[in-house]
């Protein structure tokens, strides 16, 4: 995500959308509510607390509680604290925090991607792969593992600890 | 107000109880993994090399290859 601070500045400058405190204004309609993303509001579990506040443009009831938080706080009252918390913050820590069932879908499309690529370079190997190099063919992949054998190659915990040299087989 | 019956969370050391908590639990696991390490692959491995060694015969062992024929400069 581009910079908390960057990313206000561009905004604050108008980059982005018109700033004015009615966006839309037809036929006497007036909408009051800048929408994202054109609000500098965006509160994630590393960045809890944004710059400015959820609601910007405050009615006459949310201007005089705005006031009267300026007083004393112990004259507020329970459902007053949350309308304050409200007005500043869309949700609250636990709302923001939900989890979500987007791993799901996450996890359907990876899986899904990788079958479609099996399919694709089944497809491939089907039809535009070329011959074996001549060191791949079983026959010389064959001579190739005798060599080794004759050569006793890891004779102590590697593969000739494995080959019995008396019956010339695997040991059990 | 309403008062509810939630315990006062930690307000101090916590950096400390973390610290502990993490020191400790790094000497368990790298001593476990170190003694694991020992007596599950370097003993067994010691073990072997000195079975295989033991009654080696290395003379034999060469005219075994040589027989085999992978030697270009002893036939």
């Amino acid at each position: 995500m581009l910079s908390r601070a960057a990313w206000s500045v561009v905004l604050r400058r108008g980059g982005l959308g018109t700033r004015g405190k009615h966006s839309l204004e037809d036929s006497g309609k007036t909408w009051t509510r800048k929408m994202p993303p054109y609000t500098n509001y965006h509160a994630q579990r590393s960045y809890p607390m944004p710059d400015e506040p959820f609601c910007t443009e405050l009615n006459a009831e949310q201007r005089a509680l705005k006031e009267k938080e300026k007083g004393s706080w112990t004259q507020l009252s329970h459902a007053e604290k949350v309308a304050l918390y409200r007005l500043q913050f869309h949700e609250t820590f636990a709302e923001m925090n939900r989890r979500s069932n987007e791993w799901k879908t996450v996890m359907g499309c990876v899986f899904f991607f990788f079958g479609f690529t099996g399919l694709l370079i089944w497809w491939q190997r089907v039809y535009m792969f070329p011959e074996k190099p001549i060191t791949l063919t079983d026959e010389w992949r064959a001579k190739q593992l005798q060599r080794i054998l004759d050569m006793k190659a890891n004779p102590v915990q590697g593969l000739a600890s494995r080959w019995d040299y008396e019956k010339k087989q695997w040991k059990k | 107000m309403a008062s509810s019956a939630l315990m006062k969370p930690q307000m101090c050391g916590l950096l400390a109880r973390c610290l502990q908590f993490h020191i400790v639990g790094t000497f368990i696991a790298s001593l476990g993994v170190a003694a694991l390490y020992k007596f599950a692959v370097a003993e067994p491995r010691k073990k072997a090399y000195a079975d295989v060694y033991r009654n080696y015969d290395s003379m034999k062992d060469f005219e075994e290859m040589k027989k085999a024929g992978i030697f270009q400069s002893a036939k």
